[in-house]
Order: structure tokens, then sequence, then C-alpha cells
């Protein structure tokens, strides 16, 4: 029953009318369930065949506003039917649903293409967000934990990142365009609801515009519950990213500061700035 | 039953489904309600909003714990993971009972995200009172198993579907968590008695009930839970409760939610027929010895 009810959906929303061998899949159906004085075989499980399909497609469709906006709906819902064939859901929550379609776009560019790179960028930002959502948070790193370490220690420090904090390096702008693929959306809702078709018309018409090309780098976080998008300096990322990886804090800065002509007291001010920044947004914790 | 060790000796009222439409009226008004219903795997996660939401909600309230993935029909039995962050999650909310559906929806790993019924067979049933004895034994709570609503039946199944519950509980010893909606859609797409299904599960064994909308289609009616109550549900709910006693009750909810008091007041209305059940003088349900069916 399984294998029917998971079987892709035509076109048209309906249960393919032909088995895998060739036989009339109503053959199939018939000898699983019976038919009642309303329904056929056929008829019966084509309704959790289709409920199966909506179901998964619509979380898809709820979790890639972004991929949507760029690829359109017949072609997102290609895509979509497709990474669902190829993985479809491991987990006990639809949450999870999201989190290999990166790595699909990226290994199977055809559903993409001419925006494969933007389509993979997306996928992982959108990704990032879900996990950001309601990944765990330890206890907060404080200056109070910065003064019990003596100061010629504190460059071995080894400072952990909350779980939740997610570290992108994109190669497209994709937190703004998610915000204004956002906004659009709420004045479409809001078109809807004053109910005025010229305006609701243009909204349609007005596609927001894909981003160019730039490298960027974006930390995805949340304060009170809500989620939040920060936009780092190259070396701000790669200070994170290597205490993410176990780095002290001195290999980390070495990491992250390059060694060029600026002074480094200026980079002192600058990096003693990030860390504040980090700290009152809860982003270091303590090492278990 | 109002208070039966199926649901640990509880008597709770009517209750509604936590929905995240709600949370902020909840949160800032705090209504009275009898008790929340939680969907465990809303939950069952390490950290962020939904914690912090339930642990506000938990502070307030009594809540009972549903789920939605155990699939105590599942041939390979509880998934041991799943096990462990589901009793994690009852130590934080301290549900008196849980409630999770007889049905099947995974293979292999692979998740449906699905209610799927079961066939109606002995086999079927020996294996899946055995599942619902493992959860049981690890989460140490009582445990109350939910019927599905269904579209289809199988060539395979022995019985009908209330004498395959009333096997299952048995084999199992636990309780149930009696859908009425549930039984009115399946009687409706299977052409059985809804009347005949409620008068012969075993009545001390139901821990609680649930009531919800549905949408009639040409051929068939879907469990949408998009609608109030409809009225055959509600007289339904009435006979079951003049059966198995004043109950815990629950309004499910699920699509197209309206604002929270309409939902509560939905619920609601179970008192209407909790007192004319009263009225007709309510006898407490005898333990039945289950009909023999083999
Ligand atoms: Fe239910």
């Amino acid at each position: 029953m399984w294998r029917v009810i998971s079987r892709p959906l035509t076109a048209d929303s309906r249960m393919q009318s032909r088995w895998t061998d060739g036989r009339a899949t109503s053959t199939v159906a018939a000898q699983i369930a019976k038919p009642n004085d309303r329904l056929t075989s056929f008829e019966r499980l084509e309704i959790y065949n289709r409920m199966y399909w909506f179901r998964v497609l619509d979380s898809l469709y709820e979790d890639c506003p972004g991929l949507r906006a760029v690829l359109g709906d017949t072609k997102f819902i290609r895509l979509a039917e497709a990474y669902l064939v190829k993985y479809p859901s491991g987990s006990f929550t639809l949450r999870n649903l999201p989190g290999r379609l990166a790595h699909f776009i990226r290994t199977t560019p055809r559903h993409t293409r001419p925006h494969t790179a933007l389509c993979h960028d997306l996928a992982r930002f959108e990704w990032a967000r879900v996990e950001v959502f309601d990944t765990a948070s330890r206890p907060l790193f404080t200056i109070d934990d910065l003064l019990d370490v003596p100061p010629a220690r504190q460059g071995k420090l080894k400072l952990a990142l909350q779980p939740y904090l997610q570290l992108l390096r994109l190669d497209y702008p994709v937190d703004d365009f998610i915000l204004a693929v956002k906004q659009r959306e709420a004045q479409l809702l809001r078109g809807e609801a004053s109910n005025a078709p010229t305006e609701q018309r243009r909204l349609r018409e007005k596609k927001t515009k894909r981003p160019p090309r730039a490298r960027t780098h974006v930390a995805v976080h949340r304060l009170d519950s809500q989620i939040y998008f920060k936009r780092l300096e190259p070396a701000a990322y790669r200070i994170l990213t290597a205490l993410r990886a176990g780095a002290t804090l001195e290999q980390a800065l070495a990491t992250g500061i390059p060694r060029a002509k600026k002074s480094r007291s200026d980079w002192a001010a600058k990096v003693q700035g990030w860390f504040r920044n980090w700290m009152e947004l809860g982003w270091l914790c303590r090492r278990e | 039953m109002p208070a039966n060790k199926f649901n640990g000796y509880t008597d709770y009222g009517i209750g509604i489904g936590l929905r995240i439409p709600h949370y902020e009226h909840i949160l800032s008004r705090k209504p009275s309600v009898d008790w929340f219903e939680i969907i465990s795997e809303n939950f069952m996660v390490d950290g962020g909003r939904p914690l912090e939401v339930l642990d506000q909600i938990l502070a307030q309230y009594q809540v009972v714990q549903h789920g939605v993935a155990m699939y105590f029909g599942a041939a390979a039995g509880p998934n041991k993971e799943h096990l462990r962050r589901l009793k994690t999650l009852t130590k934080r909310t301290k549900t008196p009972w849980l409630t999770d559906h007889l049905c099947w929806g995974s293979v292999d790993g692979t998740f449906s995200h699905d209610l799927l019924p079961m066939p109606y067979t002995f086999a079927a049933a020996k294996q899946t009172a055995a599942n619902i004895r493992q959860v049981r034994d690890t989460l140490e709570i009582p445990i109350a198993v939910e019927n599905v609503s269904s579209y289809t039946e199988f060539h395979v199944s022995e019985m009908t579907e209330w004498e395959f519950l009333s096997e299952v509980v048995e084999l199992a010893d636990c309780g149930i968590l009696l859908d009425v909606n549930n039984i009115y859609v399946s009687a409706k797409n299977h052409g059985f008695s809804a009347y005949d299904y409620i008068d012969n599960v075993p009545h001390h064994r139901v821990a609680q009930m649930h009531i919800a909308g549905h949408t009639k289609f040409e051929k068939y009616i879907l469990d949408t839970h998009d609608h109030p109550v409809l009225d055959p549900v509600w007289k339904l709910y009435a006979h079951a409760t003049k059966l198995c006693g004043v109950t815990a009750t629950l309004l499910e909810w699920d699509d197209k939610i309206p604002s929270f008091d309409e939902v509560h007041n939905e619920a609601l209305k179970a008192n209407e027929f909790i007192a004319q059940a009263r009225e007709a003088k309510i006898p407490v349900p005898q333990k039945i010895s289950r009909t023999k069916i083999r």
C-alpha cells in the first residue's frame, strides 16, 4: 500500500493509471483494497495517494518562499516532487523535510537551471531559518565568565557558539531577497483583504527581482523567539567559524584578521566591537 | 469514564487543542480553559520558541500530550529515539496520560505523515498491543489509543474495526481515546453503524474523547477538522457519554482555525450533551469482558 500512495501523481493530480510493471494500477489496487458501493479500490487508495502528495508538497511550499519566487510555482512543484521522490521524509516531523534540498539542488541541477547557484543559496538559507527556530540554546558566556579567566590565559580561551546560530557564506545576497519576497507576499495578502483589483494586479505582475551575484556573509540567529539575519564582515565570519570549529580565541583572531596594511589598533577596536555585539545578542555560550 | 486508570485518575473536563494562531491570545489574555491538548511532535525539539511557549502554558494550564507519529501499528515496533525524545517531553509536561493513534504511517524509516488504517487481523492486533505495552513501560504513564478515520478497507481484514480496537486494548490493557467524529466519518465511508461501534467497545477503558468537524464530498467524507462539530457527531457524543460516563473531552480544530473564543465556545457546547447524558442517569460502565470473536 505504501508504494501505491507514495507514487507521484499525474500532472492533473490523479493517481497514475499504470503500475510500475505496466499492469493497470486498478488491478494492483483491487488486490489490496475493497471497493464499496460508491468508490472503486483505485479511487479509495487514490484518496491516500493525493493526501500524501498534497501534504508534503504544501509543507515544502510553505518553507521555501524564496525558491518559489525564483522558479515560479510550476517549476518549484516539479523540483519539490523530484526531491521528495529521491529524499522522502525520514523524520517524524515535517519540519525536517527541506533538510537535504540544498544538496539535491546542487547534485541535480536540471530542475533549477539557469539559476542553480542562486537556488542552492536560497535552499541553504531557508533551511537555516528552520534550524535556528528550535535548535537548543546553551547558558550564555558572560563578562563575569571572561573576568574569571586570568588575562594571561584569555588568548587560550575556547569560546563556544550557540548551537542555533547559523553562519552562511553565500554567493548571492539572499537575505535581502527573502525580505523583499516576504514583503511582497504580505502586500498581496493585504491587497486581497482590501479588495482593490488594480493594485492586486500591479503587485502580482511586479515580481521580486533576482539579486545579482555578490559574496555575502550572514548570520541567522534568534532573539526573544524571533528570527533575524545579520550581515557579517568577512573577517567576522572567519572568526566565528573558527571559534565554532574549536579554535582558541588567539587562533580564531589569527585566522580571521588579514595580515594586511591596516594597523593592529584599528582592528582591535573593530574586533572588540564585534565581540561586545555578539555577547549582547547571546551568541557566545559556555563550553560544555 | 470521569477518572480511571487509563487517564491517570483525572477528571479534566473540556479542552481544546493548543494551536499557533491562538498563542498570543492565550498568553496575553490567559482565558480560563480546563485543559489543552498538545501535539507531542511539535515540542520534541531541543529549544527555541516551541519550548518557551510550552513552558508558559504549563505554568498556567493542564496539558495532555497527543502524538501523531508513534504509529502503534508499526510492524517494526516503536522507534527508540522517538521514545527517548517523547519521554523527555513527558517529564516536562507531566501529562497524566498520553495518546496516539491506532494506525501505521512509516515504512523502513520513510514517513507518510498520515494516519494510515490497519488491516484488522489478529496478528496485527497482537503486534500493536505489544508495541503499546513497550511504549507504556518506557514512558511509565497510562496510554490511550485513538481510532482513526479511514477511506479504505482491506481484503485481509478478519474482523470489524471496533472488534479490532477492542482486541488491541484488551491485549495491551490500555485505554481508548474515542474519537466520535472519526467513528462517524468511517461509518459513512464504509457503511457500518456508528452506534454499533460505540455500543461494542469496552466503555470502562475510555480515557478521553475527541470531537471535530468534517467535510462531506459526493462519494465520501473527509476528516478535515476545519468546521464546527456537526449534529450527528454531537448525537454520537451524547450516546457515547451515556455509555462511558462523562469523560475528558477535546475539540480538534486544525485547519481554517477561527478565533480562540470561537473554538472554545464550540468545545463548550459539549456541556449541553453532558447535561443530557447526566439527566439520563449515567450508570458506571461495567467492566465487560470482550466478546469472543475468535
Ligand atoms: Fe482525533
